[in-house]
């Protein structure tokens, strides 16, 4: 990929720096009248997600990141290993759950995602909006409870743990807000 | 109206009001040329290159450049006794582009014979003065910052307003301490910078931002070393350049000077602006002969002082716009 001058530093713009790969949320270009020049970048880091400040001289040249998105449908996992398939090449991939955040607890087979590679390694993992789960584990449910506020753990085919209402039984399929982890509403199946 | 018709009638209107405010001063309008032989000899300037084919098609090209400000041709003129002068044209500057920066930009400079820096200064607030009441209620805005213009305008000098800004004495200050206010600014400075390169980035990202916040401020008596073509002056403080800058909201509008007028000086300035192209890695810029002929001819450059005022960046604070390519009819291909 080219090096990239001052004039391609805009806000959306991956740049790899010291190693790591960063999006630029915000870029200045800063010349007094007849003295030199800077671009001053202000950039997030894929990794991380810790923002800082950069300074380069308007002469720097700064590597493009290597950093892309791929549509990948989840296919299952063995352990901390996860299986998908990237949609336009139909390649298997594996990302080990490390990567995936808090992704993997709402996770279900065939769902599709986003995936984010740099350099070939997945650092993270997109999901839709809302993901339908069958419980797999709760204490029983109270007929008729539907008192506000009430709720009790419950763990869902994943693994991961969710607060619902008390009238939600073992084999239930509930709809999760995936990106707060909270329960929506029961769905019947 | 939309928003575009409204800032297209507001531009129109300020170059004609601009003429008018010159005309009554009894300056005589001029137009210099676009491409020229030498576009100005500037250690960080660089000219557009354009390439002339004068035989047509099929013949050798030759190189010339457009000009990145009028300056050099109006002082020509100025050399032939022609008088006080005034020019709104395009400038042409390579490698700037950003939100207060375009390649392209238009530049209203002048020129008044007999006159001092202060008198210089005295005209720009008056013509700022004037067009701020007339196209934006007397008070211009940037990115939320305001500089109500009806009353006088500060005047500091650039000891003062590293000093007030940046806690910083620019002409005794080391590059560690300059490092160290640059980092408490929260500006990081690239590993190789030079001191200079420090002092423009102190000047740029922390000190500008914050001039001509609440009224607009020039700043005087820069360093000797950032004279270009401005007389250096004996002060109280050491040798200071009689050169000025009008600050509003941040923005830097215009840079005049008390012009330099001994032609040996005009050689040694530019070959001092060449040589530090040439340890930047740059080519040196062609110097302008003609230029210099007439500044050793009889009579030579009149005592004057000139101002360039960027028309585009007085039009944004007019309109409050974020970035210059609001203001200019369309913006410059750069991508």
């Amino acid at each position: 990929m080219a090096m990239l001058s001052h004039v391609d530093l805009r806000k959306g713009v991956k740049v790899e720096i010291d190693g790591q790969p960063w999006v630029i949320i915000d870029a200045d270009f800063v010349k007094p009248g007849k003295g030199s020049a800077f671009t001053r970048v202000r950039i997030r880091n894929f990794l991380t997600g810790n923002t800082i400040e950069r300074t380069f001289k308007a002469s720097d040249k700064v590597s493009p990141a290597d950093v892309e998105q791929k549509s990948c449908q989840y296919l299952y996992n063995e352990g901390e290993d996860f299986h998908f398939m990237d949609n336009e090449t139909y390649d298997q991939i594996m990302i080990p759950k490390e990567n995936l955040g808090d992704s993997w607890k709402w996770m279900a087979e065939n769902m599709e995602t986003q995936v984010l590679f740099w350099k070939g390694r997945a650092l993270s993992c997109d999901l839709p909006k809302a993901v339908v789960l069958q419980i797999t584990q709760c204490d029983p449910g109270e007929r008729g409870n539907t008192a506000q506020g009430a709720s009790k753990p419950a763990t869902v085919s994943t693994g991961a743990t969710v607060n619902v209402p008390l009238f939600i039984n073992e084999g239930d399929w509930i709809k999760i807000d995936t990106s707060s982890g909270k329960y929506s509403e029961r769905v019947n199946k | 109206m939309t928003e575009r018709l409204h800032r297209l009638r507001v531009r129109a209107r300020v170059l004609a009001d601009v003429r008018r405010f010159f005309e009554a001063t009894g300056s005589l309008e001029v137009e210099t040329p676009a491409i020229v032989a030498c576009p100005g000899v500037d250690a960080h300037l660089d000219g557009v290159p354009v390439e002339l084919r004068p035989g047509g098609r099929g013949s050798d090209p030759i190189r010339r450049a457009l000009v990145t400000s009028p300056e050099l041709h109006m002082k020509r003129l100025l050399c032939e006794g022609v008088g006080s002068i005034h020019q709104i044209g395009k400038a042409w500057r390579d490698g700037e582009v950003g939100d207060l920066h375009e390649p392209e930009f238009t530049m209203l400079e002048w020129y008044r014979v007999d006159a001092d820096a202060d008198e210089l200064m005295d005209d720009t607030e008056r013509l700022v003065r004037e067009l701020a009441a007339e196209h934006a209620g007397a008070v211009l805005r940037f990115r939320g910052r305001e500089a109500p213009t009806a009353g006088p305008f500060r005047r500091v000098t650039f000891a003062e307003a590293f000093d007030e800004h940046a806690g910083i004495d620019p002409f005794e200050d080391d590059e560690r301490r300059m490092g160290r206010m640059l980092r408490a600014a929260g500006v990081r400075p690239p590993r190789t910078a030079t001191r200079d390169e420090m002092l423009d980035l102190l000047l740029g990202a922390v000190v500008a931002p914050k001039l001509g916040v609440g009224v607009p401020v020039f700043v005087t008596d820069w360093p000797k070393g950032r004279a270009s073509l401005a007389r250096v002056v004996p002060g109280p403080d050491g040798d200071r350049a009689a050169r000025f800058e009008l600050f509003a909201c941040g923005v830097e509008l215009c840079n005049g000077y008390w012009e330099l007028t001994d032609p040996d000086e005009h050689r040694a300035r530019f070959a001092a602006e060449n040589a530090a192209r040439e340890a930047a890695g740059a080519a040196p810029s062609p110097a302008d002969d003609e230029l210099l002929a007439a500044l050793d001819a009889a009579g030579g450059l009149p005592p004057c002082s000139g101002n360039a005022l960027g028309l585009d960046r007085l039009l944004m604070l007019l309109l409050d716009a974020e970035s210059i390519r609001e203001v200019r009819t369309f913006p410059c291909p750069v991508r």
